[in-house]
């Protein structure tokens, strides 16, 4: 057997380092070897279909949820253990989240100011009145949203696509060092898409914030993410740098996500549905059985072969 | 298209706001040809879904059909009386919506949902419901023996697929396709979409397709109406929306989504 290479394999420090996690819920093995670091100012994105594991994986770097086995790291300490209350406020202060749904993750009954003004003050990063709301100005500043208009409106005035941004304030006001991005576009409309996704790519630059990016949409992906992990059934099954996972991919299951992105160039040809129903059932097939084994095929590229087939 | 199913002629609709009434479409002329794949493809609140509401006569308070026709085979939707209305729901006109799959009844085994539908539209007796619905779940490509199982069951994208399976049985002659992947990863989306490019050629009925991505509108589609704030600004084959489009915001909706790199793209068919 051997050890999952270190990775992504760069220079600089990683602030949280998953090693060979491991999460099983009953008789279901939801996670198992997951091997990767998250490093300021470099973004990681986790791709694959529902259920394969990509959330539960954010939920343990989140500290929302403890794996079964393997080791979680901050700045090189091993924090798998639930430490004291004193530790995990501490840990969530450093990583914070953004979730899929914008609608249902602000409250209702609260304006956009006490949204970002709660943080502020619980984590002391401002005191006194003007002081806070300074800070909650500069934060939605950050965030492109016009402080003087938007402070003192609720949740239900702001569009989608606003509100995501609301989300992401919120995440930073904490001032984080990871940020954990679970589909953040996919509830939003696309014209409003891409504006999201540059403002994440942005943020990580100016804050040096190691992003972990969630989605099931590989081209997203690519254009989020210094590095790409494919995720199977709760296995790692292809990681690399973007250019050398999008571009050279190695894993069949990896080239059937690739070929299922939409691309107007190529219409549908009739009669082939079965076909590749067929085809996607057998990359399934064929990606399920897990391997203990990976293999280097690139400088930073990695792919977990296939089981043989008895 | 030398032949007609479905004509939308210069359809207004409001909404009544306490502030006076917002025209969420404005003008829109169109139409469907028997057998064709139309795609309305525009962002949230440009009024694509109002329309598909509209169509249906399943607009609810405050929005409001102000003028215009929609003439299905000849006949003004938009004048028929209720009781008619419910004949040509799910019968001639079948709905598939972005949350279709939540639209199962959880307490209710896929079965017996089947025959709920069956049965009112067509008057048939269980074991023809039952026989009908295997040959759907057959078609669909989900397991017969899976037939009495509970929605919970299954996955998301079965569910979907189970939707569009009641939707066929009925046999309609236009289906109206509202965001009907959007919930659902990439590869399965593929997987039902063209399926249903399959089953459009086996039983000749048409779709009108909504959704945002005009990518995927173009792998479906024969022709394709892009709306903008309640507008249809661009109506035309295809061919010409993706590779000349007249209005500028069609050019800004093709690059609105996130592209792979163009030799990816074609290493990604040899999977």
């Amino acid at each position: 057997m051997s050890i999952a290479p270190h990775f992504p394999i760069i220079a600089s420090e990683p602030v949280i380092q998953l090693e060979d996690i491991e999460r099983r819920f009953g008789p279901i093995q939801a996670l198992r070897g997951i091997s990767l670091s998250l490093v300021p100012g470099r973004a990681l994105a986790l791709v694959g279909e529902s259920g394969c594991g990509k959330t539960t994986c954010a939920r343990i770097i989140a500290r929302m949820d403890q794996p079964t086995a393997g080791k979680l790291r901050f700045q090189g300490r091993d924090i798998t253990k639930t430490g004291t209350a004193e530790d995990e406020r501490a840990y969530r202060r450093e990583v914070q989240m953004v979730f899929q749904d914008p609608f249902s993750s602000l409250n209702p009954v609260f304006s956009i100011e006490h949204h970002l003004s709660r943080p502020i003050l619980l984590h002391r990063h401002a005191v006194g009145k003007a002081a806070v709301s300074d800070a909650v100005s500069e934060l939605l500043a950050n965030v492109g949203l016009d402080p003087a208009l938007t402070r003192r409106k609720f949740p239900h005035e702001l569009s989608g696509g606003q509100r995501q941004r609301v989300n992401i304030a919120r995440a930073l006001a904490v001032r984080p060092s990871v940020l954990v991005a679970d589909e953040p576009t996919s509830m939003l409309d696309v014209s409003i898409r891409m504006g999201i996704l540059e403002l994440l790519a942005q943020i990580k630059q100016k804050e040096r914030l190691a992003l972990l990016y969630i989605t099931h949409d590989i081209a997203t992906a690519a254009h989020v993410a210094e590095e790409i992990v494919v995720m199977f059934a709760g296995q790692m099954v292809e990681w690399g740098e973007t250019n050398a996972v999008i571009g050279d991919a190695r894993h069949p299951y990896t080239q059937l996500l690739l070929s299922a992105v939409p691309d107007g160039s190529r219409p549908f040809v009739i009669g082939e549905s079965a076909r590749f129903l067929e085809q996607a059932e057998k990359v399934r097939a064929l990606s399920r059985p897990t391997s203990t084994t990976v293999e280097q095929v690139g400088p930073n590229h990695f792919v977990r072969p296939l089981a043989a087939a008895s | 298209m030398s032949d007609t199913l479905l004509q939308i002629r210069n359809l207004d609709v409001d909404y009544l706001l306490d502030k006076g009434e917002f025209r969420a479409v404005k003008n829109v002329s169109f139409e469907i040809g028997r057998g064709e794949l139309f795609g309305l493809a525009g962002e949230s609140g440009c009024g694509k879904s109002t329309i598909a509401y509209a169509i249906t006569r399943l607009s609810k308070a405050p929005a409001w059909v102000a003028g215009g026709q929609i003439i299905l085979d000849g006949q003004d939707l938009l004048k028929l009386p209720e009781s008619e209305m419910q004949k040509v729901r799910w019968k001639r006109v079948g709905m598939v919506f972005q949350s279709a799959m939540n639209s199962l009844n959880p307490l209710m085994r896929v079965e017996a949902q089947f025959h709920d539908v069956l049965h009112r539209h067509t008057g048939c007796s269980k074991s023809q419901s039952r026989a009908q619905a295997e040959a759907m779940f057959k078609l669909v490509g989900i397991p017969t023996s899976r037939i009495s199982d509970y929605p919970h069951q299954f996955s998301g994208g079965m569910r979907q697929r189970i939707v569009i399976a009641i939707c066929l049985a009925l046999r309609p002659e236009l289906i109206i396709m509202d965001e009907p992947t959007t919930a659902l990863d990439v590869v399965v989306q593929r997987e039902i979409l063209e399926q249903v490019i399959d089953l459009q050629r086996a039983y000749g009925f048409s779709v009108l397709f909504i959704t945002h991505d005009l990518h995927l509108m173009a792998q479906l589609c024969h022709r394709i109406g892009v709306m903008l704030k309640g507008e249809l600004v661009e109506v035309g084959d295809v061919k010409q929306v993706s590779q000349s489009p007249a209005h500028d915001y069609t050019r800004k909706l093709w690059n609105a989504i996130p592209q792979l790199p163009r030799q990816s793209r074609l290493t990604g068919e040899t999977a």
